[in-house]
C-alpha cells in the first residue's frame, strides 16, 4: 500500500485549460495517472489531449468516477475551486496554486474539514506514489517505488531530496508536499501517523523549514508515537530574522520559528537532522 | 506588508476605534505649525517601520511651537535601525492613566485568530509575554463561528475594572476583528490601548501587518505601501514576479522554489561561501524572469560569482536555459557562473546551454563547491 493514493485513484484537474494545468495534466497522464477529466468554468464540452473538459466538478462527477482533484486555478479563485470540489464530496484535493490569501485558506480549512474532505496544500507540489499515481507537478524520472515516505513543506527541495534518495537506491512509498503557506490543509503529524500505519513504508523523511512551530510539534509526535525511523532536514538555517523567505510561511518572527529551535527539537526526539540533502540517504541507511 | 503608525491609526479611525487627533509632517517647520494647531503639549513620534522608536530617541514631548520645531528637527535627523526617519506624527500629549494591550494575530499552529488583551501594556509587552505569559489573556476565535461573546465578556472582566471600560473594549474588539477580516490582516496591535481622562480608552499606538497574498483585493491598502519596507532591488524584483531578499555576501543566487533557495544558501554557507541574496524565480518561470533575475543580481557590485540552481517541476529547464541565453545576448556577464539544471525538460535545457559552451552541473553539492572555489 501507499498512503492517500494508489494505482486506481481517478483524478480530475481543476483549471485544466491554463498553461500550467494543461502542461501538467499531460505530464500526469504520461506518468500513468488516471486523469479522467478536467474542469474549467465556461470551457465545458472541449478536450485537452483527449481529456474531456467540464464546466464544473459536479458535471465531471456525473460523467466519470472522481477520487481526487488537483487544483491549478489562479490564486484569486483557488479557494473557491477547493470549496467547489469539497461541496461535490471529492475526498482528496491537492491545491498546487501559490499566493492564495491566507484568511481565505483559514476559512477553507474548516470548510473542507466539516465535509470530511482531505486537502493537501495550497502552495504545494502535490503528492506521488511512484509507479502508481502522481497528483501534482513533480518532474518525471526522479522517483522510484520503494519504502521511504517523504513529507515536505517545500516543492523543489523535495525533488532534491527524492533525487538523492533514488540515486542512492532508496525508493519512495508516497511523497507529500504539504505546502509552504501559514495555513495548510494537512500537516506533518497526520501524515506521520499514516506512514506509521502504512505497511509499505519503512522509514520517513521530514523536510521542514523556518517559520511556525509545526516541526517542533512533529518532533514531539515522533518521539512519542513513531516506531519507524525518521530523518529530518531543515532549510533556512542561514536566513535572517524578520524577512519572508519566499514562502508566506517561511519567516522568523518574534523569536519563533528559528532553524536552531527546530534542529534542537528533532535532536531531543532522537531524529537525526541532515545538513545537506545528499546526507539524507546515508542517515536513513544507518537506521534501516 | 507593514504600514506606519499614522496609517494604522487612520484605518482604526475608519472602523470607529477611538484614536487621537493627529497630523503627519515631513519637516520641522510644518511640525511647529501642526503643534500650534493642535495646541497644548504635544508628542512627536518618528514614523518608521521598526519597533524600539522610543528607546532610539524617536519620541519626544514639546510644549510650544518652537520646541516642537526643534524636537521634530532632531527626530527627522535620526536613522533608526538603518531606516532614516522621513515623517513625524504630532498628537496631543495625553495624560495616560493606564496602559493596556490589545492585539489580534493569525495563529498558524491552532489555525485560529487569537485575541490578546493585557492590563499591562506598554513598551515591554514582549518581555511580559516571556516573563509572565499569564498576564496576557487570550481568546481563540474560529473564523467559522466568530467571537464567542460570553468568553469575551468573561475575559474583559479580568482585565478592565469598570463596566464603562469593558463596554468600550468590547466594542473595540468587535471592530478590530471586522478590520482584521475585511482587510486581510496578519497582525493588528494597539499598544498602548490607553486609559486617558474621563475613563476613555484610546489607541495611542498601533501596528498593522497585511497578508501580501491578499493585497490584490485591497488596492486602498496596497497604495499605503511604503517603499522603505523593501530595498530598491527587492522592489525591482517584485515588479517582475520574483521573490528576492538582499543579504550581505558576494555569491548571487538564482533558485526556483523557496525551500530549495533557502537550502541552497545554507549549503553555500556550509561550503564556506557567502550568499549575496535569496532569489526565488517561482514556478512556471518564463525566460524573461530569468533575464530580470540576472539583471538584478548583476546590479549588486559585490557579486563576483553566480550560482543558478534549478530543479524543474512546474518550472521547465528549457525556459530557464532560454532566459540565460537571452540574458547573455543583452547584458555582459563578467563573473563566473555555475549552472545546475535538473528536472522537467532538463535534457532540452542542458542541450541549449552546452551548445553555447556553458558548464552545467547535475549535483547541487558539486555546483556549490565550484562556485565557492571560483569567487
Amino acid at each position: 500500500m501507499s498512503i492517500l493514493i494508489d494505482s486506481n485513484t481517478h483524478v480530475i484537474v481543476q483549471g485544466i485549460t491554463g498553461r500550467d494545468g494543461s502542461f501538467h495534466a499531460k505530464a500526469m497522464l504520461a506518468d500513468g495517472t488516471k486523469i479522467v477529466a478536467g474542469v474549467t468554468p465556461g470551457k465545458g464540452g472541449g478536450e485537452i489531449d483527449g481529456i474531456p473538459v467540464y464546466n464544473s466538478v459536479k458535471e465531471a462527477q456525473a460523467a466519470v468516477r472522481v477520487d481526487a482533484s488537483v487544483v491549478f486555478v489562479p490564486a484569486k479563485f483557488a479557494s473557491q475551486a477547493v470549496r467547489e470540489a469539497a461541496d461535490a464530496g471529492v475526498p482528496l484535493i491537492a491545491c498546487i496554486t501559490e499566493g492564495v490569501p491566507v484568511l481565505e485558506m483559514l476559512q477553507t480549512y474548516y470548510y473542507v474539514r466539516e465535509r470530511g474532505v482531505r486537502l493537501i496544500g495550497p502552495n504545494c507540489p502535490g503528492l506521488i506514489s511512484p509507479g502508481k499515481c502522481k497528483i501534482g507537478i513533480m518532474p518525471l524520472r526522479i522517483h522510484e517505488p520503494g519504502g521511504v515516505g517523504v513529507i515536505s513543506r517545500s516543492g523543489t527541495l523535495t525533488y532534491e531530496v527524492v533525487y538523492n534518495l533514488t540515486t542512492s537506491g532508496l525508493g519512495q512509498s508516497t511523497c507529500v508536499g504539504i505546502g509552504g503557506d501559514p495555513i495548510i490543509g494537512t500537516g506533518f503529524i497526520e501524515l506521520l501517523e499514516m506512514f506509521e500505519h502504512d505497511d509499505e513504508t519503512t522509514a520517513v523523511v521530514l523536510i521542514g523549514e523556518i517559520g511556525g512551530e509545526d516541526e517542533e510539534a512533529a518532533a514531539e509526535y515522533i518521539a512519542n508515537n513513531m516506531t519507524k525511523p525518521v530523518v529530518a532536514f531543515i532549510s533556512g538555517r542561514s536566513a535572517p530574522a524578520g524577512k519572508r523567505m519566499g514562502h508566506a510561511g517561511a519567516i522568523i518572527s518574534g523569536g519563533k520559528g528559528t532553524a536552531e529551535a527546530k534542529v534542537a527539537a528533532f535532536a531531543a526526539a532522537g531524529v537525526p537532522v541532515a545538513e545537506k540533502p545528499d546526507e539524507i540517504p546515508g542517515l536513513l541507511k544507518e537506521r534501516l | 506588508m507593514k504600514v506606519h503608525e499614522y496609517q494604522a491609526k487612520e484605518l482604526l479611525a475608519e472602523y470607529n476605534i477611538p484614536v487621537q487627533q493627529q497630523e503627519v509632517v515631513d519637516d520641522a517647520a510644518a511640525a511647529g505649525a501642526a503643534a500650534e494647531r493642535i495646541g497644548g503639549e504635544v508628542v512627536i513620534k518618528a514614523q518608521v517601520l521598526v519597533g524600539g522608536r522610543g528607546k532610539a530617541g524617536g519620541v519626544k514631548l514639546a510644549a510650544s511651537r518652537n520646541e516642537a520645531e526643534e524636537k521634530a528637527g532632531e527626530i527627522l535627523a535620526l536613522t533608526i535601525k538603518d531606516l532614516p526617519v522621513e515623517k513625524v506624527l504630532i498628537a496631543p500629549a495625553a495624560e495616560i492613566l493606564q496602559e493596556y494591550y490589545l492585539g489580534m494575530i493569525l495563529d498558524r499552529t491552532s489555525k485560529m485568530i487569537v485575541l490578546m488583551i493585557s492590563a499591562e501594556g506598554g513598551v515591554d509587552i514582549e518581555e511580559l509575554a516571556v516573563s509572565s505569559p499569564e498576564k496576557i489573556h487570550r481568546l481563540a476565535i474560529n473564523p467559522t463561528d466568530g467571537i464567542d461573546r460570553t468568553a469575551l465578556v468573561a475575559l474583559l472582566e479580568q482585565v478592565f475594572e469598570t463596566v464603562a471600560l469593558r463596554k468600550q473594549a468590547e466594542s473595540a474588539v468587535e471592530k478590530l476583528y471586522r478590520l482584521f477580516l475585511e482587510k486581510d490582516c496578519s497582525l493588528v496591535e494597539i499598544n498602548p490601548y490607553a486609559k486617558i481622562e474621563n475613563e476613555q480608552l484610546v489607541a495611542l499606538d498601533a501596528k498593522i501587518n497585511f497578508d501580501d497574498n491578499a493585497l490584490f483585493k485591497h488596492p486602498e491598502i496596497e497604495q499605503l505601501k511604503n517603499p522603505e519596507e523593501y530595498s530598491a532591488d527587492e522592489i525591482e524584483a517584485r515588479k517582475h514576479g520574483l521573490s528576492f531578499v538582499s543579504l550581505n555576501g558576494n555569491i548571487g543566487c538564482i533558485v526556483n522554489g523557496a525551500g530549495l533557495a533557502m537550502a541552497t544558501l545554507d549549503i553555500v554557507k556550509l561550503y564556506g561561501g557567502d550568499p549575496a541574496n535569496f532569489l526565488d524565480v517561482g514556478g512556471s518561470s518564463s525566460p524573461e524572469k530569468v533575464l530580470h533575475a540576472l539583471k538584478i543580481i548583476l546590479g549588486n557590485a559585490k557579486v563576483n560569482g553566480i550560482l543558478i540552481n534549478i530543479f524543474g517541476g512546474i518550472t521547465r529547464c528549457d525556459d530557464i536555459a532560454n532566459g540565460i541565453l537571452m540574458a547573455m545576448d543583452q547584458i555582459e556577464i563578467k563573473v563566473p557562473m555555475v549552472i545546475r539544471l535538473i528536472g522537467t525538460n532538463d535534457v532540452e535545457g542542458r542541450a541549449l546551454l552546452t551548445e553555447r559552451g556553458f558548464l552545467v552541473a547535475e549535483r547541487l553539492s558539486d555546483a556549490v563547491e565550484q562556485v565557492v572555489k571560483q569567487v
